[in-house]
């Protein structure tokens, strides 16, 4: 029997812990993208796309993350594509990123006044230069604060894809839990290293919003 | 090439999925009394206690806002035994539910707390109220009242996030999925019917709060 020091636990736990950076990185890039594609298509004034992509908000905020990550992983292999956990995990999360990154960022355009629109179309600019010229950069600040608030929300989410097999923080320490025989000091490291991932990128979220703020009151 | 989805085997095994959907249920309506106990005090020691108890309400917070919930729970469950502390499975996952729905309830509460009016806490105490009586009665309802939206919210994240509850063996909704499809290998009709479930009780239960709240809760 292999004896494991507490430098064996935490050096293992902190290489699986690049998986879950990487899947965060991913999910967060992937989701923002898609999350601005949804954000910009209602705007154009179609009734259909806002209806769908509200019902598409709605349904991934209102089911688990865990059941999302089911019907992915299985729900790919039946169109006869080899499903792993990752590629799983992967769309899964990004699909789940870009629905609530999509209502964020809808909610930070709402924000901006609609005579700004007006303004601007009175100066006879088109749809993409009201975006990218007045709209969005005015957005764009409101909207920096809960985004980086929603990369905490991501990080914690892929700890469920340890649950479809795939090898990351969680599911490293649910191994070394089970050769070790020490599940107490292992989780409370795995707790440890969400936290210290996590924590920082609360506090600059909140040092954010607290600035954005000042200029307010 | 085609794809197959066959429901009737799901629709046979009801039982399972309706149990499923009341343990989800009940799992939340406990966590969300014992949760808003405790995020309501919390709140209070976080906004008007001693020093050191605000530090330590703070670290409490902090420390559940930035940890998943299934480690909180896998720690509760598999960690705790080795300090001598046994749960059954149901209880773990409803002391996980607890204390992850209270840190998150203290933020909400704590915010709708600190809004209040100065004018008003000094009415009440002109009124010769006790400090007790004062938050109890003047400064708790109108302030539920303010964060009901956000505090509902966050208990709907709570009893989506109980599927993880599934793994430790809580015969909740997934859990009875995760049954279904081990006894007929329809995996992706079994989790597309409880996601709809999940879907169905999230709207349900967020229009039964915003009915409640101002009923029950906080007085309109």
């Amino acid at each position: 029997m292999v004896d494991f020091t507490l430098w064996d636990i935490v050096r293992n736990l902190l290489l699986a812990a690049r998986w879950t950076v990487i899947l965060s990185v991913i999910a967060f890039i992937g989701g923002g993208l898609a999350g601005l594609i949804l954000l910009v298509l209602p705007l154009t004034g179609n009734r259909v796309a806002e209806l769908a992509i509200g019902g598409y908000v709605q349904v991934f905020q209102g089911t688990p993350l865990l059941m999302q990550l089911f019907l992915l992983y299985f729900g790919i292999a039946l169109f006869g594509v080899d499903t792993s956990a990752w590629t799983a995990a992967c769309a899964a999360l990004t699909l789940y990123s870009s629905a609530y990154l999509t209502e964020i960022w809808r909610g930070c355009v709402a924000s901006i006044p609609r005579g700004q629109w007006e303004a601007s179309s009175s100066l006879a600019l088109s749809f993409g230069q009201q975006l990218g010229h007045v709209i969005l950069p005015q957005a764009l600040k409101v909207a920096v604060p809960p985004t980086v608030g929603f990369l905490v929300q991501v990080i914690k989410g892929t700890a469920l894809a340890s649950v479809i097999g795939f090898v990351e923080l969680t599911k490293a320490g649910g191994m070394i839990a089970n050769v070790t025989y020490q599940p107490m000091l292992v989780y409370g490291c795995v707790a440890l290293i969400y936290f210290a991932l996590c924590f920082p990128i609360s506090l600059y979220a909140g040092s954010l919003e607290r600035k954005l703020n000042v200029g307010r009151r | 090439m085609r794809i197959a989805l066959d429901f009737a085997p799901m629709l046979a095994q009801w039982p399972l999925l309706l149990l499923g959907a009341a343990w989800t249920l009940g799992l939340t309506a406990i966590s969300t009394l014992l949760g808003g106990i405790i995020g309501t005090g919390c709140a209070w020691a976080r906004a008007r206690g001693a020093a050191p108890l605000r530090l330590a309400v703070g670290a409490y917070v902090e420390l559940i806002r930035n940890t998943p919930f299934i480690v909180q729970l896998f720690f509760i469950f598999y960690g705790l035994p080795a300090a001598g502390v046994l749960l059954s499975p149901v209880t773990a996952s409803i002391l996980a539910m607890t204390i992850n729905l209270g840190a998150y309830a203290t933020e909400i509460i704590r915010a709708g707390i600190v809004t209040t009016p100065r004018g008003q806490i000094e009415a009440g105490e002109s009124l010769a109220l006790s400090r007790v009586q004062v938050f109890l009665h003047v400064v708790l309802p109108p302030a539920l009242k303010r964060v009901w939206p956000a505090l509902v919210s966050q208990i709907i994240i709570v009893m989506l996030g109980s599927a993880v509850c599934g793994q430790i063996s809580v015969e909740e909704l997934s859990h009875a999925a995760n049954l279904i499809q081990s006894r007929n290998f329809r995996a992706f009709e079994a989790y597309i019917l409880a996601t709809a479930i999940y879907l169905v009780l999230a709207i349900g239960v967020r229009r039964l709060l915003y009915w409640a709240g101002p009923r029950f809760v906080f007085g309109r």
